[in-house]
């Protein structure tokens, strides 16, 4: 955690590493020095257009050639894949580290299953959303403003009071936000364009299952949409700058508490989506599920997959979402009873992390980009070298 | 700036300094270590905050400055050592430094709209202009980290640049650089001055007394001398105070030299 901040006795220091290891995933310039061979369009706009555009025809394809379980296991994956999106640009880009991102998402799961709880005449589902989001932006307008004045330990300690504390509140308003037992959600009926879309693509039953995670993958690709573009503009920048250095970017102009709050708020946004597709994909808001665990769940898909990057996020969450389904089966395979095999996920989870954090600790994105830089600045000094000797 | 106190606990860093830059003119702040030189140039700065003590600024005060004002109010400031965004490329750093100049906002970033990218676009030229003018546009896309003091040195004078100052504050800048480099960097500060008034905190005398137009002598955060290069070479507190300690040290390595080499012939 130490090092998500810079200290001030370490600021400015040289170091001979390019960029620092473990955000390494971060740090895809905003800015391109020398415009390389690419195929993408030079417009930002055009070319997230497109990346959009081909995640969603992935995600259909993927949604219509798996089965009914493991579409319900891809909406769990798009949930977590949001708040580890809005929780890789707080910490991967900003560095502030966040706990308290479950307590957040708890905002945006009970505001939607309030909101669905009327029998008949309830809202137009985006607008539902939409309420979750502003809800939990509000709370973490109000979190981020005491964040910005901390730092390190404290902000964690800060967050992790926040995720422990909040959850309460439900118990305490027991009448109003179901206490222990929590509110069920009433899923949305599919409309019947929805019908009609699956019937033309693959002729497959539109079940509610079905629904509901093509919603999960729409809020996933638009938040990434979203998202990407903040990472690549200026704001992007400006958020890195204050991780890097923070007295520096207070030089060059930046207040740095509005930037760190507003990393928050985005943050924060992500995760009241992530919780209002939570609460529609489990059908039930409760404090159970949002425990620290979750936060904590959160924090290390996005080590794993890489401080910073969007797809690390994604990547991060897959494994949290695939891995301990896929250890329970293997376990089964090799003669454990259920149990046993269920005890299992965790430990192999644990292993994986360690491991990641020994072998890659800018973690698969990053790890692969410090990679790809290495090999350019070798083919680089090798073309010097050449170009060198030649001439000589 | 006139009758800066700055006191930290019980400990006065600054008594009653008073200093003017002029319109485009190079003045020089030097000290031995210690002297405050560098609290007064966080004060400037806005990171401390004087005890007592006006700043004065195109004739209007500042009062309750903030360091992410400085760049607004036309002042820059390089930091002592280098202070350079180590995940960055030495581009997006120098981009950094022209944040004040930058018009598209959050929803057109959320957004992605055309403005933004235009925006960026002006910025990047920008930046690879100031790099362009200190020589280190080949540099563009590397990390800081990789490249060697000086080049991270003249990046962040870019850094510094790109927001089109009219005050440049430098705090050491000629530190780990050599002879020649140090040539090439009063030769800057000398070509910018048309453009900009600069602050000059500095160790190095000779680049001090070449770049200068006037000087502040500071010593145990009491002004002893202030005046041309030649009027404070010439005075005698000046000399006790600063010049006085470089006599001693030689004179300690006459005495060191001798012992040693009569020791050598003993």
């Amino acid at each position: 955690m130490s090092d998500l901040q810079n200290s001030p006795s370490t600021a400015g220091q040289v170091t001979d590493e390019a960029p620092v290891a473990a955000t390494a995933a971060a740090n895809a310039p905003s800015a391109a020095a020398t415009t390389g061979r690419t195929l993408l369009p030079q417009s930002t706009l055009l070319r997230h257009l497109v990346l959009l555009l081909l995640g969603a025809v992935a995600a259909v394809v993927i949604l219509e050639i798996t089965d009914p379980f493991t579409n319900s296991q891809l909406a769990t994956l798009s949930f977590y894949a949001i708040a580890a999106g809005g929780l890789t640009v707080l910490t991967g880009m900003n560095g502030q580290i966040s706990l308290g991102h479950g307590a957040l998402m708890a905002v945006g799961a009970y505001t939607t299953a309030l909101l669905l709880q009327e029998p008949d005449g309830a809202l137009p589902l985006p607008l539902i959303l939409l309420i979750s989001v502003v809800m939990a932006t509000v709370v973490g307008a109000l979190v981020g403003v005491a964040a910005a004045r901390l730092h390190g330990p404290y902000l964690a300690g800060a967050t992790l009071a926040l995720a422990v504390g909040l959850p309460g509140l439900a118990i305490y308003f027991h009448d109003f936000l179901g206490g222990e037992q929590g509110l069920r959600v009433r899923a949305p009926r599919a409309p019947e364009s929805f019908e009609s879309f699956i019937g033309l693509v693959s002729g497959a039953n539109a079940t509610s299952t079905k629904w509901l995670a093509y919603v999960g993958a729409i809020c996933l690709l638009i938040t990434y949409f979203l998202l990407a573009n903040l990472v690549r503009s200026r704001i992007g920048r400006t958020w890195r700058a204050i991780r890097d250095q923070d007295v520096a970017a207070e030089l060059a102009g930046i207040n740095l508490g509005a930037w760190r709050v507003l990393a928050f708020v985005v943050s924060a946004a992500a995760a009241g989506l992530a919780g209002s597709v939570l609460a529609l994909v489990v059908r039930l808001a409760a404090p159970s599920g949002f425990t620290l665990v979750l936060s904590l769940s959160l924090l290390t898909a996005i080590v794993i997959g890489g401080l910073g990057s969007l797809l690390g996020a994604l990547l991060g969450s897959a494994l949290l979402v695939f891995l301990p389904p896929w250890v329970t089966d293997r376990g089964i395979d090799f003669g454990l009873n259920n149990t046993e095999a269920a005890q299992l996920a965790p430990f192999v989870y644990g292993v994986v992390l360690i491991v990641a954090m020994i072998f890659a600790p800018g973690g698969f994105v990053g790890t692969v980009r410090l990679r790809w830089m290495t090999q350019k600045a070798k083919r680089a000094a090798a073309a010097r070298a050449a170009a060198g000797s030649s001439g000589g | 700036m006139t009758g800066i106190n700055v006191a930290f606990g019980g400990v006065l860093a600054l008594t009653d300094v008073s200093l003017t830059v002029e319109p485009g003119q190079v003045h020089g702040l030097i000290g031995p270590n210690g002297a405050g030189k560098t609290t007064l140039f966080n004060v400037a700065c806005g990171l401390v905050r004087p005890t007592s003590g006006r700043i004065v600024w195109r004739d209007r005060e500042l009062t309750r400055l903030r360091p992410s004002q400085l760049t607004s109010l036309g002042i820059a400031r390089t930091l002592q050592g280098v202070g350079l965004f180590a995940g960055m490329t030495v581009l997006e750093n120098v981009m950094v430094g022209a944040h004040r100049h930058a018009k598209a906002g959050f929803l057109s970033a959320l957004l992605a709209l055309p403005m933004s990218d235009k925006d960026e676009k002006r910025l990047r030229e920008r930046a690879m202009q100031a790099l362009t003018e200190l020589g280190a546009e080949s540099y563009a896309g590397r990390y800081p980290g990789s490249l060697p003091y000086p080049v991270q040195k003249r990046v962040a004078l870019a850094r510094a640049l790109v927001a089109e100052p009219d005050l440049l504050l430098l705090d050491e800048p000629a530190s780990g650089l050599s002879e020649d480099e140090m040539h090439e960097l009063g030769e800057l500060i000398r070509s910018v001055v048309g453009r900009m008034s600069v602050l000059l905190v500095e160790h190095h005398m000779d680049l001090v007394m070449r770049v200068c137009d006037r000087i502040t002598v500071l010593d145990s955060g009491k002004q002893i001398a202030a005046g041309t290069p030649a009027e404070v070479q010439a005075d005698p507190a000046v000399t006790e105070a600063y010049l006085g300690d470089a006599v001693d040290v030689e004179a300690d390595a006459a005495e060191l030299t001798h012992t040693d080499g009569g020791r050598h012939h003993g």
